[in-house]
């Protein structure tokens, strides 16, 4: 084995420095937590200049190495970086699934950082069991028409695309019959109303009522859209969101110097157990860029990697703020407040992660039938 | 040079090799019949056959030579059939002290852990029941002492060839400072690092096993979601383990000791050997203690029954880890390494 980067990654993941220090100041980040968008215009303008999205967009030929890096440099910068992540893993699936004309138009501007996609993917009945949705799309002459609600459609608002799971014929099985769609968010039809959170999160429910597509927004081939979301649960899982740990415990160590809660034994030992986690996750995070770069991906490797790195930030943030006494519970600069309020936004943004991108328990589940191969839990 | 999370084809060979050879002599009745003492003389000589003994110490001093990521690869397939030889002691003994008798075999040697007590006395010192030379410090010096194995130990969890030994009768070589023990605690952490990950994938793989196998209302107990959730976290933490105790040796061998590597906590980027050894321990025991605990808990009460191999398992996680003391002060001193020693707990 071998743990060192190649003087071509070291200088990659220099440029992604730089380039994020160049466009990421307290005030981006206040910017963002007050707005609920974890998005920066600039930083993905510049991001897509430089050419390091589309170095950064997974799929095959490409290195995940990169997007890895992208990913771990923008958590520990604390940057507004989610918009881009998802504009790199819709790039990715149509990249490999879209037509010409989707990439002239879509994937080309995603990876220039000009403009962005959510996801609109869950729905009020269909979280976890994801085949249960509803949104239906229907066949008019040459168009689609259609019409559902999707839940938590993160980023909706501040995005110029929906990338749309819809179910398109309900008598082919749980995994047939779905169609995926890549539709320019002001098309006639689509309302976003926000869902605010407990953390400084923003997210959206939208609908779609008498939504009218042609065919060329259809994302591979109609029917076939399973295989299309398929492809970008495995772009998502396991490389990106996986390295909080590590600026949690920056923060944190920062402010039990300054304290003095550094010397209480107690403190050191988790401490030391916080490190001993970040390292695990950040080397099974790697091991999921590897296994992709390698073309050897199981596909339980990201969902290892995510269980362990988000259960750990939960525990690991509750147990800092804890250990900050009042002075933990202050919000985000507040004065006076430990770690200028970073620990209370860790605690709060931990809480969604072990279900975003997939619920521990279904990533468990996986791991249990794919990597261990027991039966079909009942 | 880049990352890379597969085994090299030598250390595939290697791993091939010893998987083969630890199957075939040293199956789980070998194991039982070395109870209580935990040492198999048998399986010690044909590992010499093999030159095994040797292998941590140079060529130059009449050693195999292998690399810290060679021996990593062996200690965890030791480590997954529990073998009853104290081979990871006697590596470690034999960089500090490589006689010819030592370096093959023929003279087992063993690493005190710990300094020796005021009465000049080396306690439950791994291996040292049947050790004939026993490394370790003694005041300000780090000797090794010659006296003859007792060959018995105190009956202990695991089963293991514990004795207490005398750091002062005997033949007595001076090797170094005290301080020079730092950096052989810092192999036998990586290397029992990796016997226990060896024991967490084989407890989790007897666990998978034996629910699939085993049958209650009518199904295998494996497709019972609370169990498959149990079994579900273990690969992180086995997966964890070996990646860890690989990247500690990784920086051994590529000389990021003393200094050479980095410690950036703001970067969280660690490639300096003595904090990846530590934290390889700690998680490594940490791993192999979860994975036995739910493999036997999910064998029901047959786990509990002498009959049942996961209680052999269980047993050695704990007692292979626990002889180096209080993994809440091993966590401490890895926080030392990592911030600095703090004045407060600079006196405990
Ligand atoms: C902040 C945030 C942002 C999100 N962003 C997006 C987005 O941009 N686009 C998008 O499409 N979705 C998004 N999601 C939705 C996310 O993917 C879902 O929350 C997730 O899939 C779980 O669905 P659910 O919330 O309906 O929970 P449910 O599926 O109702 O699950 C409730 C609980 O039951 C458990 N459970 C469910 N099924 C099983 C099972 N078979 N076995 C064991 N336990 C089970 C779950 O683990 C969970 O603990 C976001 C969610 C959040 C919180």
């Amino acid at each position: 084995m071998d743990f060192r980067l190649t003087e071509q990654h070291e200088a990659l993941r220099s440029e992604i420095r730089a380039c994020i220090d160049a466009h990421i100041d307290d005030e981006v980040i206040e910017r963002a937590h007050r707005t609920g968008a974890n998005h920066c215009v600039e930083l993905a303008k510049a991001l897509g200049d430089s050419g390091l999205l589309a170095q950064a967009m997974p799929g095959e030929g490409q290195d995940p190495m990169a997007m890895w890096m992208l990913s771990s440099e923008a958590e520990k910068a604390g940057a507004p970086f989610d918009s881009v992540g998802m504009a790199l893993v819709i790039a990715g699936v149509l990249n490999e699934a879209g037509t010409a004309a989707q990439n002239q138009r879509v994937t080309a501007a995603l990876l220039a950082g000009e403009e962005f996609v959510c996801f609109g993917l869950t729905e009020p009945d269909g979280g976890s069991d994801l085949p249960a949705i509803t949104t239906r799309a229907v066949r008019d002459g040459d168009e689609w028409v259609i019409n559902g609600s999707k839940m938590w459609t993160t980023m909706a608002q501040v995005s110029d695309w929906v990338f749309l799971l819809t179910r398109t014929d309900s008598n082919a099985g749980r995994y047939g019959g779905f169609t995926v769609f890549i539709i320019p968010m002001d098309t006639p039809g689509i309302t976003i109303d926000p869902i605010h959170t407990m953390s400084t999160e923003r997210s959206n429910a939208t609908f779609y009522d008498d939504v009218r597509v042609g065919d060329e927004w259809v994302v591979g081939e109609a029917n076939e859209g399973w295989r299309v979301v398929s492809i970008m649960f495995g772009f998502e899982r396991g490389m990106a969101n996986t390295g909080a740990l590590t600026p949690l415990l920056a923060r944190f160590g920062k402010w039990a110097e300054a304290s003095g809660v550094i010397a209480d034994p107690v403190h050191r030992e988790r401490m030391a157990q916080v490190a001993i986690d970040a390292q695990v996750a950040e080397l099974l995070t790697q091991r999921t860029a590897w296994t992709a770069a390698v073309g050897e991906p199981s596909g339980t490797e990201g969902s290892i990697a995510k269980v362990f790195a988000t259960e750990a930030y939960q525990r690991h943030a509750r147990w800092a703020q804890a250990a900050a006494g009042p002075e933990g519970l202050l919000g985000l600069n507040e004065p006076g407040a430990a770690t200028d309020g970073w620990i209370d936004h860790d605690v709060r943004h931990s809480v969604p992660q072990t279900f975003q991108g997939g619920t521990t328990e279904i990533n468990r589940n996986n791991i249990a039938e794919r990597h261990l191969n027991l039966p079909r839990a009942r | 040079m880049a990352l890379d999370f597969s085994l090299s084809v030598d250390q595939e060979a290697i791993a091939d090799a010893f998987g083969a050879f630890f199957a075939a002599e040293s199956p789980i009745d070998v194991v039982r019949g070395a109870e209580p003492l935990g040492y198999s003389p048998r399986l010690w000589q044909k590992l010499g056959s093999l030159e095994a003994p040797g292998m941590s110490v140079p060529p130059h001093a009449g050693g195999g030579g292998a690399t810290l990521s060679d021996l990593v690869v062996v200690a965890e397939a030791l480590g997954e059939s529990i073998a009853p030889v104290p081979l990871v002691e006697h590596w470690v003994a034999s960089r500090a002290y490589p006689t010819p008798e030592i370096v093959s075999g023929d003279q087992i040697a063993a690493i005190a852990l710990r300094p020796a007590d005021a009465e000049g006395i080396w306690r439950l010192v791994p291996g040292g029941a049947v050790a004939g030379v026993v490394v370790g410090v003694d005041g300000d010096e780090l000797v090794a002492v010659h006296s003859s194995a007792p060959m018995v130990s105190p009956r202990n969890h695991g089963s293991a060839p514990l004795a207490d030994r005398s750091a002062r009768g005997g033949q007595r070589v001076v090797l170094g400072e005290a301080a020079d023990l730092d950096r052989y605690l810092d192999l036998w952490r990586v290397l029992t690092a990796a016997a226990l990950v060896g024991i967490a994938e084989r407890a989790m793989r007897m666990g998978v096993d034996y629910v699939l196998e085993r049958h209650q209302f009518g199904r295998p107990i494996g497709s019972f979601q609370s169990i498959q959730h149990g079994l579900a976290d273990l690969p992180a933490l086995v997966d964890g383990g070996r990646f860890l105790a690989h990247k500690a040796a990784w920086a051994f061998d590529a000389g990021l000791v003393d200094g050479a590597g980095v410690i950036d906590m703001d970067e969280g980027n660690i490639t300096e050997f003595a904090p990846l050894a530590a934290m390889a321990l700690v998680h490594a025991a940490d791993a192999a203690a979860v994975s036995t605990d739910r493999s036997l808990h999910y064998h029901g009460g047959y786990g509990f029954s002498l009959e049942y191999d996961i209680q052999l398992y269980f047993r050695r996680a704990r007692g292979w880890a626990n002889i180096i003391g209080d993994l809440s002060l091993q966590r401490r001193r890895l926080a030392d390494l990592l911030w600095g020693r703090a004045e407060a707990t600079a006196g405990r």
